[in-house]
């Protein structure tokens, strides 16, 4: 039916993929990039449009509504500067001490607040794209967080957006320690395709005492995630490879499938 | 003649990748976001020439990949491999037959993402699989058939709105008209 050009150009087309898909990781990344631009118009309309909603929405709003949430957040926002103050002569403790030991002094976190501008469309992967990137001074490897508790890492930065890897992710694992007396570390991974609320928290001792509840934070073996973001709670445990170690199901702290706004943080 | 809907087909890429990114109601009410790529491609692999379909599926897995962590180019193959088959059998398929639209958008929604996976386990990457996978497999294949006779009456109509018409020759002439009755 077709002519031979026809089956010359399919096999051409086929075998330019073919070479594509041995590129080097840095050259399609740099490419991806490129192609991605398409889509930033798209994105800034759906944002203009989300905002515009939003803005629809306030603008319904009682009066004695925003009243009592100005008065709630009035209320929240004392008792944080409070707490603030604590923490703030905690740290200067904190300082005095590890100067009197001789310890190196810890520097102060620093955050970006970013915009979670797509979802990955393949169900087999889990990934964002943000709205931020390289001119923002992001780079591979920040760890990216919500306010309940870490949430993944930066994978892949270009000029005005970056790739976010999922903690769940087959390609994200992370050093994390039980909260407590416990003292056990594990390696957080994938706890399955459906489970997008839990992880698993492998490589634990066998004889490890664990309880439902109990905090779960990077241990900080690790050069990408600092020492003591929280990731969640202990929902279950059982001893996996005939005992030889202790596998625990983690709750997330933080909820994946509703990432608006998160943090980058420039440990 | 056929600029308007070739520039119809890949706008509806765009949109159609860009849609998968953007909105996720259906990853989260059914645990698996729906692909409308296997659905385009069956819609341009029936209804325009095989330069169109290479592009469409060029086009469309380059901008897939570029939003997904997958490898750039993992999912042109499977759409080349859809498109090249259904053009190979068109004069065979009867493409104006919705229950016909429905069966090739399950059956190409089914494969695209079966060979893509396979693509990635070639390349040694390893995605996110399990008993979930399967469905996650069953949602994009049953919404992958929904969406080819709506894309269809869509693509087609916006065609037929913003086309141009072949104009019907009447083989009625005045000329050759046979006059009847006495003068």
């Amino acid at each position: 039916m077709f002519k031979r050009p026809y089956y010359i150009a399919v096999a051409l087309v086929a075998l330019l993929t073919l070479l594509v898909l041995n590129l080097p990781g840095s050259t399609t990344a740099r490419l991806k990039l490129g192609i991605g631009s398409i889509f930033l118009p798209l994105f800034g309309v759906t944002a203009g449009a989300q905002q515009a909603a939003a803005k629809a929405g306030e603008a319904l709003l009682p009066k004695s509504e925003l009243i009592r949430a100005n008065q709630a957040l009035r209320r929240q926002n004392q008792e944080l500067q409070l707490q603030a103050m604590q923490a703030a002569e905690t740290t200067r403790e904190n300082s005095r001490l590890r100067q009197l030991l001789g310890w190196k002094e810890k520097s102060p976190w620093k955050l970006k607040l970013v915009r979670v501008i797509a979802r990955d469309p393949a169900n087999w992967w889990r990934t964002v794209q943000i709205d931020r990137g390289s001119l923002d001074g992001l780079r591979e490897n920040l760890p990216v967080l919500t306010s309940e508790g870490l949430i993944g890492r930066v994978s892949a930065v270009g000029l005005t957006s970056a790739r976010v890897i999922l903690i769940g992710d087959a390609n994200c694992k992370v050093p994390a320690a039980i909260l407590g007396d416990v003292g056990e570390s594990g390696i957080i991974t994938s706890a399955g395709v459906f489970d997008g609320a839990f992880v698993n928290l492998t490589y634990l001792a066998n004889r490890a005492n664990l309880k439902p509840g109990q905090g779960v934070v990077t241990s900080g073996f690790s050069t990408i995630y600092p020492k003591g973001i929280p990731i969640g709670t202990i929902a279950d445990a059982r001893l996996v490879e005939s005992g030889l170690y202790t596998e625990a199901q983690v709750k997330l702290a933080a909820n994946l499938n509703a990432l608006d706004e998160v943090w980058v943080l420039f440990p | 003649m056929t600029t308007v809907p070739n520039i119809l087909v890949l706008l509806a890429t765009l949109l159609a990748v860009f849609a998968g990114g953007a909105f996720n109601g259906l990853r989260q009410l059914l645990g698996a976001q729906v692909d409308l790529l296997p659905a385009l491609m069956v819609y341009t692999a029936l209804s325009s020439g095989p330069a169109m379909m290479i592009t469409v599926a060029v086009t469309g897995g380059l901008l897939f990949d570029t939003l997904s962590a997958n490898p750039l180019g993992t999912s042109v193959l499977p759409l080349l491999l859809i498109g090249f088959g259904l053009q190979r059998r068109r004069d065979l398929i009867l493409r104006e037959e919705k229950y016909a639209q429905l069966v090739l958008g399950l059956i190409a929604s089914a494969l695209a993402p079966a060979l893509s996976v396979l693509v990635l386990l070639t390349l040694g990457q390893s995605p996110l699989l399990g008993w979930g996978s399967l469905w996650q497999w069953t949602v994009m294949s049953l919404g992958g058939a929904v969406a080819t006779p709506v894309l269809f009456v869509l693509l087609g109509g916006l065609n037929h709105a913003l086309g141009y018409q072949r104009t019907i020759e009447s083989s009625f002439r005045p000329d050759r008209e046979i006059r009847r009755g006495r003068k």
